[in-house]
């Protein structure tokens, strides 16, 4: 069996990966952290707008260290830019983004994705302090919901699943998975597997998916830069 | 008509104990600190706070808590890069929670500020937090009934503000603040700057003044990142 740590993508693969299928104007969240990372990798030509759900649209990159404005933040609390095209607004209305279909794309992590599209990310059930923020609305009204993750925990669970055992985010609403290994859609409550590694086989990918991978013709290869 | 008021602490005096409160702000940005530390000065406790936060450090809401004032908490996510005063107050049982998703709670806010009682919304369906809630099927989507909030007050942080109480704001920091403008019975508003009538240009203005009761002015308010970093503590 393939040792999976040693082929795996990065993280800035995951994203440079899910960035390839953002159209030219798409409006697109960003998930905090990882996700964020998307907007790094935007192909030559292409110009997404970007949403963060505390209240800017079309924001610029992060300022230099010690030329930050702690009112020009975004939804990670992390200081971004003003630049042409800008936009500020309410909660209300920046919510009316996301559940009202406005978004194209929303790109968010994952503790968990089963194969009817439920996912869960924002709590382990484990105890501690609660916390949700705005991850419950921002998996209904985009078009698209995608996930980038990596294949299996850090153990080596398998995140894809049959069936969520953390606490829910959002039912049927994820549409595709980036993950470390391939990525995925859901359909008709089950995951189609369009792109694998090539130096991963079928069973082996299979045995790190909590469900079963079905496929709609062969598989494309999923090839990524080496270097990012 | 003149709503404005010339001390921090006459703008919040008549705050009784057990009063809910709308502190407008998404982390520090548009958190009106110095109202918040005018309520720490005058007292009053058993208060119920709605934010989208819980608080960061040791200054503005997390320093409300600190003292000991806040019974209840009605937010989204309070987890920030220094939560100890919240979490401690939580874990000891000292302080209710009820967690809010953001989108619900700014649009629970939005509608009791126009006279919406309820709505329906796909958020949180199939989840632990709509547990209890009415469903209801829309075009063969199932939506949860959430409920309008309202409060006594909200302590609203704005960048400009005319004598009719008509605001700008500055940036990110607008976030909550408009909407909870709307939704308190008394709505006071620490600004930046104070203009005479005219001075914001009326296609400019972001909360008409029919949603704000009193207007203190702050110049050069503190921003709650930059007092964590020098490791500030209120009072």
């Amino acid at each position: 069996m393939t040792d999976i740590s040693e082929i795996k993508l990065t993280n800035a693969q995951i994203a440079w990966r899910a960035a390839q299928d953002i159209v030219d104007g798409a409006y697109v969240n960003l998930g905090i952290g990882f996700p964020e990372m998307v907007a790094q990798f935007q192909p030559e030509g292409r110009q997404a707008i970007f949403h963060t759900e505390n209240g800017v649209l079309d924001f610029g990159p992060a300022p230099e260290p010690g030329q930050e404005d702690w009112d020009c933040i975004n939804a990670g609390k992390k200081a971004i830019t003003v630049r042409p095209g800008t936009a500020f607004f309410h909660h209300a209305d920046s919510f009316a983004m996301v559940r009202g279909g406005h978004l194209d794309v929303a790109i968010l992590g994952a503790f968990q994705v089963a194969q009817n599209g439920d996912l869960a990310n924002w709590s382990t059930g484990r105890g501690g302090v609660p916390a949700v923020g705005g991850a419950m609305d921002l998996v209904h009204g985009a078009k698209r919901v995608a996930v980038v993750t990596d294949h299996v925990t850090r153990d080596g669970q398998p995140k894809l699943v049959e069936q969520c055992s953390f606490p829910l985010t959002g039912k049927g609403c994820v549409t595709r998975v980036y993950t470390s290994l391939a990525v995925i859609d859901v359909e008709d409550g089950h995951f189609v597997l369009r792109e694998k590694l090539p130096r991963i086989s079928m069973a082996d990918l299979q045995a790190v998916t909590g469900a079963t991978l079905h496929t709609d013709g062969g598989p494309a290869d999923l090839i990524v830069p080496e270097t990012l | 008509m003149d709503k404005t008021i010339s001390s921090l602490a006459g703008a919040v005096a008549d705050i009784p104990d057990g009063a809910s409160v709308m502190i407008g702000g998404f982390g520090g940005s548009g958190a009106p600190l110095e109202l918040i530390h005018a309520l720490i000065d005058q007292g009053a406790r058993d208060l119920t706070v709605i934010n989208n936060n819980a608080g960061n450090g040791h200054v503005g809401l997390a320093a409300l808590i600190e003292q000991g004032r806040v019974r209840r908490l009605i937010c989204s996510f309070p987890r920030s890069a220094d939560p100890t005063v919240f979490n401690d107050f939580y874990k000891a049982g000292k302080i209710e929670l009820e967690i809010v998703p953001q989108g619900t709670l700014a649009e629970r806010i939005r509608a009791g500020g126009a006279g919406i009682p309820a709505f329906y919304t796909p958020t949180s369906y199939g989840t632990d937090l709509a547990e209890g809630k009415p469903v209801e099927e829309f075009e063969g989507h199932a939506y949860i009934q959430e409920r309008w909030l309202k409060a006594d007050y909200a302590l609203v942080k704005a960048e400009c503000a005319d004598p009719h109480g008509n605001l700008t704001y500055r940036m990110a920091a607008r976030n909550f603040n408009p909407i909870m403008a709307m939704a308190a019975r008394r709505s006071i508003v620490q600004a930046s700057r104070i203009v005479p009538l005219g001075g914001i240009d009326p296609e400019h203005v972001v909360t008409p003044g029919i949603f704000v009761d009193a207007v203190v002015e702050v110049t050069n308010p503190a921003q709650e990142e930059v007092l964590n970093r020098e490791g500030a503590v209120y009072p």
